[in-house]
């Protein structure tokens, strides 16, 4: 028979978790030298396929071949033995190590039990040569950026002699430049032989550089098709499993007074002493939703603590509504403000409480929901019940849910009803569909849409370019803290915004007030 | 198991419970095993004797002793029971210092300090106001507000320096434990408090009956002839209750809950954290407080004063107490009479065998490190319940997670 056509295959997988198939008679099969995206959205078990090939998980049924052959992969030392290399989304890198040592870390080669740094280095310094994929090897790994730690993350499986390459969300984390030449680096390991797996959910990274995607939807396989015979509508229904609106609808945007107005704000970090968010001026008015861009890290939290109250801005203004609050209590800032929070399980929920108490969270001291500080059970009920079904928040056992429970996307919603419902002028929106998929981002963007056309004020926080380009109606480009420039999403492209993000490029100091 | 027509709500009760039983079956069980050994293997004890341990270990508080052939005899000992209710009283408050402290996030660890303060307090109260001058009812209520209110302050400190300093509770409650123990040995120390009359006594402090004051007896005394019991018990059982009220029906049990459960989503929710950290170690510290004070008040109990060397047990036995009752202030009743009841257990072993007395501590003590694995014990009744085996790492399957978490949590007591 020869060589097989494919180098790895996983055939009809099977995989349970109590209560949950999560993967379902699933095939997936590898080509040599091709790219292949594993498109699905969240839960819908490509992490456990994963897993399962990487040896983390035991599969119910199914086998994996590789070259035609069976293979039996126990742990993830046998994955390695056959050539299987995966960059996780969440880095698998130790900070205080160099990054030397994090690449050559459990394939060490000694002598008489002393490490062999200066061989190491050698090949680790020929392979960044040859794809271009310069890196300090003596920097310690936590004084470098993520896309350089990503970039560590690579070598480590090229270190290894791996094959077969799987990547697990990977440009989440990088800039537009920086995805570009990821994109190309994939490109060229695909070119010299070598097979990719590579898991999004994002399409346009699928168009770009895929030769065949696979899609799963709740657990199950549902088909695999050539990236030139489809395009992202039919890729996307696919996935969600209905058509899906990609583009969001909104009419131009009918902006009224200003209603938060922040002048010179400086916020120090949360990690360090110094300032975070230097001199920051804008305002937010009625009927607009603006954006903060910029790439993570660039003081967007901090901005966003010091509006919110969650940190102290060491100086400058902040007022709402007319009135300064920038000193001014969480409680107090609540009045006027709904705060959908970047970190939905630090500052959103109380994971320990049911979903019913979550949604009460700021509300349970007005008067409807207690009576002489006894709290009112059958009100706090009814509510949250009334949220659950106008926002179709699913959970296992209702409003009595245990919020660690449920699933990230109902979490985000329920946060966002709650947030919504207060009804508040301003809405500080950080991050709203981060982790979310398909059919949850567009609901969320919709509904902050609505919230614009009913005359609220958005601040749309967001690291997704598209999100960026789509939703708002003007954009704000953070870069070391300060503003760098303000752009109107119908003039530009993300290739400018890029390169503010970047700080590549900046408007005048100071005049990126409206 | 036919769990599946019960509702959820009652079904996750009933694990709970069952857990807590299940560790202390198992405590019996293993200490009797103990009794056992000990037994046969010593020539003064005998299968005899062993077989008398046993039983003693299962029922002691049914014992009423020998009867004239020398057997074991059983049935009602009010004696016992009352004894064991009024021994009940302080570790029930100390139980629900710590269970209040632990449904907020924090371990209260410092319940011997505040137990100590309290002590002192309403001890220095009930003696040094003159009965003829004040009704001595009066003193009493006093001299308990003021342990209460020693108590509340002691426990403060650990809040203060957690809420602001950021400096861990457990560390600053050890410290401010052993600086009460100190404390109160200095004030005591040449006080007039000390009772010289009897020359064997100069280590010990009045009992407040010495200056006429004492817990109401409320017709208890009639119902268990024989016993120290008297109402503190029941007024314990009302602290109890007013704390499951407290922390389950209003809006300060709402925020203290949130802010244990995730300090910072109770920031985010405009909740002062700070405030809800400082006061919930000052009603944790009330409650030990109040414990004491309801201790020494009865009138017939004495205080041994040099205490920088050693802390109070009662404060300790908190941890287990409400350990054992999974936080519940209801359930703390339960786990504290429980735990009473062994103490009566280890007297009736003592006085009616050859076991010397050290051998119910280590029962106590297996039951003790059990309760702390109730937890561990809830995880592998859930776990069946679903008819599988406890997986590692289910990746959106939740609800393991949540096991781990709180077993982080219990985990810093063990």
């Amino acid at each position: 028979m020869g060589e097989s056509e494919y180098v790895i295959e996983m055939l009809h997988i099977t995989k349970e978790f109590p209560g949950i198939r999560a993967n379902d008679d699933i095939t997936l099969q590898l080509r040599r030298g091709e790219i292949h995206a594993l498109l699905g959205e969240n839960g819908a078990g490509k992490s456990t396929l994963m897993s399962v090939l990487f040896g983390l998980y035991q599969p119910e049924a199914g086998e994996i071949r590789k070259n035609g052959v069976k293979v039996d992969i126990r742990d993830p030392n046998d994955a390695t033995a056959l050539g299987i290399g995966m960059v996780h989304q969440h880095f698998k890198l130790i900070e205080v190590f160099s990054v030397l040592d994090n690449i050559i870390l459990g394939a060490e080669t000694t002598k008489l039990g002393f490490l062999q740094r200066k061989e190491a280095r050698k090949k680790v310094e020929a392979i960044s040569r040859k794809y271009g994929l310069a890196v300090d090897l003596d920097a310690k790994v936590e004084d470098i950026s993520v896309g350089m730690q990503q970039r560590v993350e690579i070598l480590k499986m090229l270190y290894r002699d791996n094959e077969i390459l799987i990547f697990d969300e990977p440009t989440a984390v990088l800039t537009p430049q920086e995805i570009d030449e990821l994109m190309a680096t994939m490109k060229e390991f695909a070119r010299e032989g070598k097979s990719i797996l590579f898991i999004t959910h994002k399409l346009n990274e699928i168009m770009a550089v895929a030769d065949r995607v696979s899609v799963l939807r709740k657990g199950r396989y549902i088909g695999t098709v050539n990236t030139h015979d489809t395009d992202k509508q039919e890729l996307s229904n696919m996935m969600v499993g209905r058509p899906v609106q990609l583009e969001v609808v909104k009419a131009p945007a009918r902006p009224a007074e200003e209603v938060l107005q922040v002048s010179h704000l400086c916020v120090p970090s949360h990690i360090h002493k110094r300032d975070a968010v230097h001199d920051v001026s804008f305002s937010v008015r009625r009927g607009e939703i603006v954006c903060i861009a910029g790439i993570d890290g660039n003081g967007q939290t901090e901005l966003v603590y010091g509006i919110t109250g969650l940190g102290r801005p060491s100086s400058g203004s902040v007022k709402l509504c007319g009135e300064e609050i920038a000193r001014a209590s969480i409680r107090r800032r609540g009045a006027n403000m709904s705060h959908i929070p970047e970190d939905r399980h630090k500052h959103g929920l109380v994971l320990d409480f049911t979903l019913e108490q979550n949604m009460v969270l700021q509300r349970y001291l007005e008067k409807r929901f207690q009576r002489r500080g006894f709290i009112r059970p059958a009100a706090i009920r009814d509510y949250a019940q009334g949220l659950i079904a106008q926002y179709d928040i699913r959970s296992g056992q209702g409003p009595v849910t245990p919020a660690r429970s449920m699933s990230g996307g109902n979490q985000q919603k329920a946060i966002i009803a709650r947030e919504v419902d207060r009804d508040k002028p301003l809405i500080v929106a950080v991050q709203p569909t981060r982790g979310l998929d398909v059919g949850a981002i567009e609901s969320v963007h919709s509904r902050l849409v609505a919230e614009r056309d009913a005359g609220k004020a958005v601040l749309l926080v967001s690291l997704e370019l598209e999100e960026v380009m789509s939703l708002s109606d003007r954009i704000l480009v953070m870069y070391e803290g300060e503003i760098v420039g303000e752009l109107d999403p119908k003039t530009t492209n993300v290739q400018e915004l890029g390169l503010y993000m970047a700080g590549a490029r900046r408007d005048g100091k100071g005049g990126a007030a409206s | 198991m036919k769990q599946e027509k019960t509702p959820l709500l009652r079904r996750e009760g009933s694990v709970k419970l069952l857990s807590s039983l299940l560790s202390i079956v198992i405590g019996l069980v293993v200490g009797g095993l103990i009794v056992l050994f000990v037994g046969l293997g010593n020539s003064e004890i005998g299968a005899d004797g062993a077989g008398e341990g046993l039983r003693l270990i299962f029922a002691g508080i049914l014992s009423t002793g020998r009867d004239a052939s020398g057997a074991l005899s059983w049935g009602f000992n009010p004696t016992n029971v009352g004894n064991m209710l009024f021994r009940a009283m302080p570790v029930i408050m100390t139980g629900l210092s710590v269970a209040v402290a632990f449904k907020t996030g924090l371990f209260n660890i410092g319940a011997p300090g505040q137990y100590l303060m309290g002590t002192m307090v309403s001890l220095v109260i009930a003696l040094s106001i003159d009965t003829a001058a004040v009704p001595a009812g009066l003193v009493w209520v006093l001299a308990l507000l003021g342990g209460i209110a020693a108590g509340a302050l002691w426990g403060c400190i650990p809040g203060l320096v957690k809420a602001f300093l950021n400096i861990n509770e457990v560390l600053a409650c050890i410290m401010t434990n052993w600086i009460a123990a100190n404390v109160v040995t200095w004030i005591f120390d040449g006080s007039a408090f000390r009772n010289m009359v009897e020359n064997t006594k100069s280590g010990y402090i009045y009992k407040t009956s010495f200056n006429g004051v004492a817990t109401p007896k409320l017709g208890l005394d009639k119902l268990f002839p024989g016993s120290q019991v008297n109402g503190g018990i029941l007024i314990a059982i009302l602290f109890a209750v007013a704390m499951y009220i407290l922390m389950n029906k209003t809006t300060l049990g709402f925020e203290l809950k949130a802010c244990g459960a995730n300090r910072h989503a109770a920031r985010y929710a405009g909740i002062s954290d700070k405030r809800n950290i400082v006061l919930s170690m000052a009603i944790a510290g009330a409650l030990a407080g109040a414990g004491a004070a309801l201790y020494y008040l009865s009138g017939n109990t004495e205080f041994f004063w040099t205490t920088y060397q050693s802390l109070p047990a009662e404060g300790f036995n908190g941890i287990p107490v409400a350990l054992l009752a999974l936080n519940n202030p209801i359930g703390v009743i339960f786990a504290g009479l429980f735990m009473a009841m062994l103490n009566i257990i280890g007297l009736q072993l003592t006085n009616l065998t050859a076991y010397n007395e050290f051998i119910t501590d280590v029962i106590i003590a297996i039951i003790v490190y059990l309760s702390a694995f109730s937890l561990v014990i809830r995880m592998f009744l859930m776990g069946r319940k679903r008819k599988v085996p406890p997986k590692l790492g289910a990746d959106d399957a939740a609800a393991p997670a949540k096991i781990p978490a709180e077993n982080e949590k219990g985990g810093d007591d063990a």
